[in-house]
């Protein structure tokens, strides 16, 4: 019978994980209502991005505590290339259109971009271990985890409070629930409407970028990494309630604690338990654990 | 008169178009991984080995008895197409493989999914098939086939070869545990392992076992329960991005130092991760191939050769690429040579194949179980141990063909659960 501080410990490292990961994609649907496939895409751009530009760093031989900083680096220029362009050059020309019709663009983008990932970087796996052996480790409950984990949370707490900042106390934030909540109106008052979707998509994209550029030094680097974060991400999301932030860092809890739960206690049931979670949710609150009656929130 | 000089002339045509279509390039279809998180570790190294073969083939350059141009003397041109898509799509392709391209054979595939999928299209299109690389034991075991036929071993090997190397290396072994993914080939694998170490060493614990997604790729709450649950032993027969994950997560926690890891087929990771990989971890290769290959004529011509064409050393899913097309070139020209030097039938190649043995650069490759459509070899496995910076494997076991596969007519679970009765 396992201790409970790892399987608390495991539960938040994973928790943290999956907010990274998701928080973009709840992002963009809440004021943008697009359910943005392409997330996936940007996930594996920002891993490709991080393990190589990380990989050409040290094999340099510069300072490889730098390397983080360099990860960072890596998910913003994936984000900075391709995102505006992406919404720029066609996400635009899609806004009047139905939702269903920009979720079947996204996905056909996210095709195109798996197919680019591979005339870009080839079918052979990228690695970048360094970084994630590099701080040490720390110990609970006599199991060893490497301090990089925690490099993880952290960062998803920064997230999870810059963007509540961001979005309640800043004028830009109030401008944006104004954009949320009427574009036409926000419009005619002289928001510019147009910028406020260019910046969010491409944070939203560089959000996911993020969670792929840093998870790049746990993983093998390869085709189809973004296909299974598209879908957990989307499962976090939903449990959340769409467009939610507080329903994004709660579905994504949730998730992780119960996977580690069952890991530690019941591995049998682990394949099924995220999205019976989440089935449960759905049954009990169609619209998620956050998710208002309003159309649009965050 | 006149009748006579028409059959001679008739006769003159057939023989000329005889002549003209045992020259004939022998068309290939090659089904393999190409894209996908398969391709890497597993589709892009058969494919490499494939094109060399193919091309010392074609250029008459293959070690005796290979030195025959292509088969019996006929190029062979290959078509290679991606084994990547659910398996409607793969079944798909196959069909349009033969009745659009109209090879001539085929040779392929490496899921078990999609070895149980061709199969039955194979018998049903007459089409002479060779599965190189498919682990489940199943395709021989539940039907029998004519067109069909695998020059690999099955995955049964693997975990009994596993389960000898641990009593061995690990005297007084108490627990093992697993983490293995969830579906067909993990399963197999674990269910396997787990029954043969309980014939092996009666008692031994299961501490746990653990089976995650495919591709899952976060197994930091894996290895925790691994790593409280204390096993003597561990196995696993994670494959591709799963495996390197597995190393990257579990080399820093110390989870390889702690119990004696098994990891079937890591060979295909031993390169690419050898700085991860501790000594001590015990690698698979899927049977004699890689660092466990024979010093033969046949592995040095292909490994060197591999080598210096792609800069990088062949893996198990090169080795077995390779025999599968040494087998059939070594089929073909037998049916050849019993039907007086004309181009053979598929039923000629098929009859030529069953039971058949030949030398590969894995060493000897016995078609001997499955009603002789299926190969036999013996494996190996070992220790890695940190030579001069590079990984080299240590305390290498290797077992004979018959102590790590069913005999004839047995099927694998009951072999194994019979305490393996020959």
């Amino acid at each position: 019978m396992s201790q409970i501080g790892p399987v608390l410990v495991d539960g938040v490292i994973y928790s943290a994980w999956l907010f990274i990961a998701a928080v973009g994609l709840t992002l963009v649907y809440g004021v943008m209502k697009i359910l943005n496939v392409t997330h996936g895409s940007f996930y594996a751009l920002g891993a490709y991005a991080g393990a190589s530009l990380t990989g050409a760093w040290l094999a340099k031989g510069y300072p490889p505590m730098l390397s983080y900083a360099v990860l960072l680096g890596g998910a913003l220029l994936a984000a900075l290339v391709v995102a505006p362009a992406i919404e720029r050059g066609l996400l635009r020309f899609m806004y009047a259109k139905d939702e269903v019709v920009i979720l079947l663009v996204t996905y056909a983008l996210f095709l195109i971009l798996e197919d680019a990932i591979k005339l870009i970087w080839g079918v052979n796996p990228y690695f970048v271990a360094e970084p994630y052996a590099l701080l040490g480790s720390f110990v609970v409950g006599g199991l060893k985890y490497p301090t990089y984990n925690l490099i993880l949370v952290g960062l998803a707490l920064a997230l999870a409070a810059g963007l509540a900042w961001v979005l309640r106390g800043t004028r830009a934030g109030k401008l944006l629930s104004a954009v949320i909540h009427d574009p036409e109106m926000s419009r005619a008052l002289g928001v510019n409407v147009d910028r406020f979707y260019l910046v969010t998509f491409t944070f939203g994209c560089f959000l996911a970028a993020l969670g792929g550029s840093f998870t790049s030094p746990t993983v093998s680097v390869v085709p189809g990494l973004g296909v299974d974060v598209i879908v957990l991400s989307f499962a976090v999301v939903v449990i959340g309630g769409l467009g939610s932030l507080p329903g994004a860092a709660l579905g994504a809890v949730i998730v992780g604690l119960v996977r580690s739960v069952s890991v530690h206690y019941l591995p049998q049931v682990e394949l099924f338990v995220i999205y019976s979670v989440m089935a449960l949710v759905l049954a009990i609150r169609p619209r998620g654990l956050f998710g208002l009656a309003e159309p649009r929130r965050i | 008169m006149e009748g006579l000089r028409k059959v001679a002339i008739a006769g003159l045509l057939a023989a000329l178009s005889g002549g003209v279509l045992a020259q004939q390039p022998v068309k290939v279809g090659f089904v393999m991984f190409l894209s996908g998180p398969a391709a890497s570790p597993f589709g892009v190294p058969a494919k490499n080995s494939a094109d060399f073969i193919v091309d010392e083939l074609n250029a008459g350059k293959g070690p005796a008895p290979y030195g025959k141009v292509g088969f019996g003397g006929s190029k062979i041109e290959m078509v290679a197409i991606d084994e990547a898509g659910p398996t409607t799509s793969v079944v798909t392709e196959y069909r349009n493989l033969v009745q659009r391209s109209n090879v001539d054979l085929v040779i392929g595939y490496i899921s078990s999914g999609s070895c149980l999928a061709i199969a039955p299209v194979a018998e049903e299109l007459k089409k002479l098939t060779n599965f190189f690389d498919c682990g489940t034991p199943r395709i021989f075991e539940d039907a029998s086939y004519k067109y069909v036929f695998r020059t690999s071993p099955t995955a049964t090997m693997d975990s009994v070869g596993a389960a000898l190397f641990v009593k061995e290396a690990k005297s007084g072994v108490k627990s093992i545990a697993g983490l293995n993914q969830n579906y067909a080939w993990g399963q197999d694998s674990w269910g396997d392992f787990e029954a043969s170490m309980k014939v092996l060493v009666p008692g031994v614990e299961v501490k746990t076992s653990q089976m995650p997604k495919l591709f899952a790729g976060q197994y930091n709450a894996e290895i925790s329960s691994l790593l409280g649950a204390g096993a003597d032993v561990i196995h696993s027969s994670f494959w591709d991005g799963d495996l390197e994950a597995l190393i990257l997560q579990a080399s820093p926690r110390g989870l390889m130092d702690k119990s004696m890891t098994i990891l079937t087929t890591g060979e295909t990771a031993m390169h690419k991760l050898a700085a991860q990989i501790p000594d001590g971890t015990v690698l698979g290769a899927r049977g004699p191939f890689g660092p466990y290959a024979p010093d033969n004529a046949y592995n040095r011509w292909f490994a060197k050769g591999f080598e210096a064409r792609f800069q990088a050393p062949p893996n198990y899913a090169s080795y077995q690429m390779a025999q599968a097309i040494l087998g059939v070139k070594a089929a073909w020209e037998k049916a050849m040579a019993a039907n007086g030097g004309k181009r053979p039938t598929n039923e000629e190649v098929g009859a030529a194949l069953e039971n058949m043995t030949f030398e590969g650069p894995g060493g000897q490759v016995r078609i001997a179980i499955g009603k002789g459509h299926q190969a036999i070899m013996e494996t190996a496995y070992g220790m890695t141990k940190r030579v001069g910076g590079k990984l080299t494997m240590v305390s290498v076991k290797r077992y004979p063909a018959e102590m790590v596969n069913p005999p004839e007519g047995v099927k694998s679970g009951d072999w194994i659960k019979s305490g393996f009765k020959k």
